[in-house]
C-alpha cells in the first residue's frame, strides 16, 4: 500500500558494469550489465554468494569505484557528469556501512574523531556544535555520549558497528549502502543492529541498499530483493514473492539451501542440491551464467544469455524458461 | 534407535587463559558424554567457550598460556586424555579423533600438495610406503566426492576453491577412520549452497562409518537439520542440553529461548521489531557470582544474582541450569516467545 505512493526513484542504475583488469589479457567482470532502480524510502536487498559482485555493485553505485560502463542516476542526476563539487555533495547524500567493524574504524582515532571526520568536510560547525551533534548521534545509535572519547579497540563488535552507523549518519545522508553490516556479529547482536537500522530508517526516512549473503536477514529487512550470480542480476522482485514464488532456478536452489532453524520444517524442506561450484568470474560461461549448474539447462541456455525481463508487474527474471516455473507454481 | 555406547566422557572440564590482565576462565566446569554414532552440537555465541572446549578434547592448546585446571578429566576408552604421554597422545589424535577446523584457507599447508598432506597423515598412523599412502590419499579424496581425485591430489591448496579445500580437510580428518570427528564451525566460511554440500557429505560419512560427530557452531539452522543432541553454552558453562527437538520446541532456559528468537524465520512478518537480546555476555576474567545470564534475563530473580543454579534433570536427557526450575520459583509457564511478548 505504502509503496504505491512512494514509488519515486532515488537511484536508477542502467547497464552498469565494473570490470577489473587482472593482468595479462584476463578481465574479471565483477559486475556485468546490471540494471535496477531503488525507490525513495525503500530497502532493496541484494543477495548472492561470495564473488557474485554484490559488494562491487554497492561500492560502484556510491562512486567508490569508477564504473566501466553504464549509467547511474541519483535523484535524476547522472553521476558520471557531476563536477568535483557536485560529487562531494553526492558523497554526503550517499554513505556506506562496511562489513568488518574491526577493519573499518581507524584504531588511532577516538570515536568522536571518527564520527566528526565526515561532518568537518560537509558542514561548517563550531566545536561545541560538533560535540553536541556527536553526543546526539551516539544516543541515537544506542551507545551513549560517554563513548565519544573511547577508541575502537575498547568496543565489542556490535558496538563498533553502531559507531560505523553513527559515522554514516553524521553527514545526514539520504541513501546508505549497508554492505554485510551484520555478518561479522553474533546472532543476538545481529538482531540488535537490524532493529537499529529499521528504527533509523523510519526516523530519518532513509533509503537502504542492503547487501548480504544471509537470506533470512535480508528478507527480514528488505522491501524488494535482487539475487545476483556471477556479476549478473538473476531475479528481482518484492520480498514476499521472492520467497514464496521464486522463478529463477538459482533463486530456488539458493532458498532451499538455507538451513531452517526448525527441526520439523527442516525435514519437510525439499532441498534442491546444486552440483558443482560457481565458475570463475574471469572465464564466464557463454550462455546463461547459471547453465553449468542448472537442473533445467538446455541447449538454448548454453548458447544464449537470457536478459532480465519483467515477467509479472515488478517481478524481473533472467531465465529463458521462467514462464514454465510460473505456470507450474500457479 | 541409537546405540547408547559411550565413547567419550568429559568431567568438570575447566580451561583458563593466563593473560597479563589476569586469569580468564574460558570453560567453567563442563560435563558431557558422547555416544557412538551421534551428532552432538555445541551451540553458543563467540566467546562462550565452545571452541576452547572442542580443542581441549584433543589437547590442542598451548601451555602455559592456556591451562586445564586440576580435577578436569577427559575419558576416552577409560583413559584420561589429559594424562596421556606424547606417544599415546599422537595415537589418539588423528587415529581416534579427527578434527575439522573452521577456516579451510588456514588449516592446510600452502606449500604442500593436498595429496601429500593426506598421505602424511596416513603415514604417521600406519606403517605403509609412500606409494601406498599416495594411492590411499586419492581414495580418500574420492570418498569426499572430489571430482577427478587423481588430478586434484597434485594440486596445492590455493588452486582449490573454499568448498574443495574443506573437503580436503575432511579427507585428512577421515584418513585414519577415527571414531570421533570434531567439526569446529565446518561451514561458517562457506557459501550456503556449498555449505549444504559439505553438511550432506558429513552426514553421509556418519551414516556409513558410525563416526560420532561433535559439531561446534553458532548457526541454529545447521544444528536443527543435522544434530541429534544439542548443548547450549553460555559464559563457559553448559546452560541447557537435550535432544534437538526438545531444545527447539521446549527450551527451558531463557538464553536458549532468546537465541531461537533472534533468528528471523523465513515466513515471519517483515519490518516488525526483531527480537533482540539486550546487553552482552559477561567478562570472563571476572569471578562470576550467580547465574552468568542473570544480567540479561527477563525472568531474573534475586536468587539468580547470588547463586549459580544447579543442573536439573527434566528427563530423557533434557536438563537445564536455571533457577526457574526450582520448586520454589514462580511458575512462568512455557517460556515466552520474545516476539509475542514484545520484550
Amino acid at each position: 500500500m505504502e509503496q504505491e505512493t512512494l514509488r519515486e526513484p532515488l537511484l536508477e542504475v542502467e547497464h552498469l558494469s565494473k570490470h577489473f583488469k587482472m593482468g595479462g589479457k584476463s578481465i574479471l567482470k565483477a559486475v556485468d550489465d546490471v540494471s535496477l532502480t531503488i525507490y525513495k524510502g525503500e530497502t532493496l536487498g541484494l543477495v548472492g554468494e561470495s564473488g557474485c559482485g554484490k559488494t562491487t555493485f554497492g561500492r560502484t553505485v556510491i562512486q567508490l569505484y569508477r564504473p566501466t560502463s553504464g549509467s547511474i542516476r541519483f535523484d535524476g542526476r547522472e553521476l558520471g557528469t557531476l563536477k568535483r563539487k557536485e560529487l562531494v555533495s553526492f558523497k554526503k547524500d550517499a554513505q556506506i556501512i562496511f562489513q568488518d567493524p574491526y577493519a573499518s574504524l581507524d584504531p588511532r582515532m577516538t570515536i568522536a574523531e571518527i564520527i566528526a571526520e565526515g561532518m568537518k568536510v560537509h558542514f561548517k560547525l563550531s566545536p561545541a556544535e560538533t560535540e553536541r551533534k556527536i553526543a546526539s548521534l551516539l544516543e541515537k545509535v544506542g551507545l551513549g555520549a560517554d563513548y565519544a572519547n573511547r577508541y575502537a579497540h575498547e568496543l565489542s563488535g556490535g558496538q563498533r558497528q553502531r559507531v560505523g552507523i553513527a559515522r554514516a549518519l553524521a553527514v545526514k545522508p539520504r541513501f546508505i549502502v549497508c554492505d554485510e553490516p551484520i555478518s561479522a556479529l553474533d546472532v543476538s547482536i545481529q538482531a540488535q543492529v537490524i532493529n537499529l537500522l529499521i528504527y533509523l530508517q523510519r526516523e530519518f526516512g532513509l533509503t537502504y541498499l542492503f547487501i548480504s549473503h544471509d537470506l533470512s536477514m535480508v528478507q527480514y529487512i528488505s522491501d524488494r530483493i535482487g539475487v545476483m550470480y556471477l556479476g549478473s542480476l538473476m531475479e528481482l522482485t518484492d520480498n514476499q514473492t521472492l520467497y514464496s514464488r521464486p522463478l529463477h532456478p538459482y533463486t530456488q536452489a539458493l532458498l532451499s539451501a538455507i538451513p531452517v532453524a526448525d527441526p520439523d520444517l527442516g525435514q519437510a524442506q525439499n532441498r534442491i542440491k546444486l552440483e558443482g561450484e560457481i565458475p570463475s568470474p574471469i572465464h564466464q560461461p557463454k550462455g546463461c551464467k547459471f547453465a553449468p549448474r542448472c537442473r533445467f539447462a538446455s541447449e538454448k541456455c548454453q548458447a544464449e544469455r537470457p536478459v532480465l525481463r519483467e515477467l509479472e508487474p515488478g517481478h524481473f527474471v533472467a531465465c529463458h524458461f521462467a514462464e514454465q516455473f510460473q505456470t507450474e507454481e500457479a | 534407535m541409537e546405540q547408547q555406547e559411550k565413547i567419550l566422557e568429559v568431567k568438570n572440564l575447566r580451561v583458563n587463559f593466563n593473560t597479563y590482565a589476569g586469569k580468564i576462565q574460558a570453560v567453567r566446569g563442563v560435563n558431557f558424554s558422547l555416544y557412538k554414532g551421534e551428532t552432538l552440537a555445541i551451540v553458543g555465541e563467540s566467546g562462550c567457550g565452545k571452541t576452547v572446549t572442542s580443542k581441549a578434547l584433543l589437547r590442542l592448546y598451548q601451555p602455559p598460556l592456556v591451562s586445564v585446571a586440576e580435577g578436569s578429566e577427559i575419558l576416552y576408552d577409560g583413559q584420561d586424555v589429559l594424562k596421556m604421554n606424547k606417544k599415546q597422545l599422537q595415537a589418539y589424535r588423528g587415529r581416534e579423533v579427527g578434527m575439522i577446523f573452521q577456516d579451510p584457507m588456514t588449516s592446510l599447508n600452502p606449500t604442500m600438495k593436498v595429496g601429500d598432506q593426506i598421505a602424511e597423515a596416513l603415514r604417521i598412523h600406519n606403517k605403509i610406503s609412500k606409494k601406498e599412502a599416495a594411492v590411499l590419499a586419492v581414495e580418500k579424496l574420492r570418498l569426499v566426492d572430489i571430482p577427478n581425485p587423481e588430478k586434484r591430489a597434485e594440486c596445492y591448496p590455493h588452486q582449490l576453491s573454499g568448498g574443495m579445500r574443506q573437503r580436503v580437510v575432511i579427507a585428512i580428518a577421515l584418513s585414519c577412520s577415527p571414531k570421533i570427528i570434531i567439526a569446529d564451525e565446518p561451514t561458517t566460511a562457506l557459501d550456503v549452497t556449498i555449505q549444504a554440500q559439505i553438511l550432506d557429505l558429513l552426514m553421509e560419512i556418519r551414516e556409513k562409518t558410525h563416526t560420532a560427530i561433535i559439531l561446534v557452531t553458532h548457526d541454529l539452522g545447521v544444528v536443527a537439520n543435522f544434530a541429534s543432541r544439542i548443548q547450549v553454552m553460555y559464559a563457559g558453562q553448559i546452560v541447557e542440553r537435550g535432544s534437538t527437538r526438545d531444545l527447539f520446541y521446549q527450551p527451558r532456559h531463557p538464553y536458549t529461548r532468546a537465541l531461537l528468537d533472534s533468528v528471523p524465520k523465513l515466513s515471519s512478518k517483515t519490518h516488525g521489531e526483531l527480537y533482540s537480546l539486550k546487553g552482552t555476555p559477561p567478562d570472563l576474567i571476572l569471578e562470576l557470582k550467580g547465574c552468568p545470564f542473570a544480567a540479561r534475563c527477563q525472568y531474573c530473580m534475586p536468587v539468580c544474582q547470588e547463586r549459580m543454579p544447579e543442573e536439573i534433570d527434566l528427563g530423557e536427557g533434557h536438563s537445564v541450569s536455571c533457577w526457574l526450575q526450582h520448586p520454589m520459583a514462580p511458575d512462568v509457564g512455557p517460556l515466552n516467545d520474545g516476539r509475542k511478548a514484545g520484550a
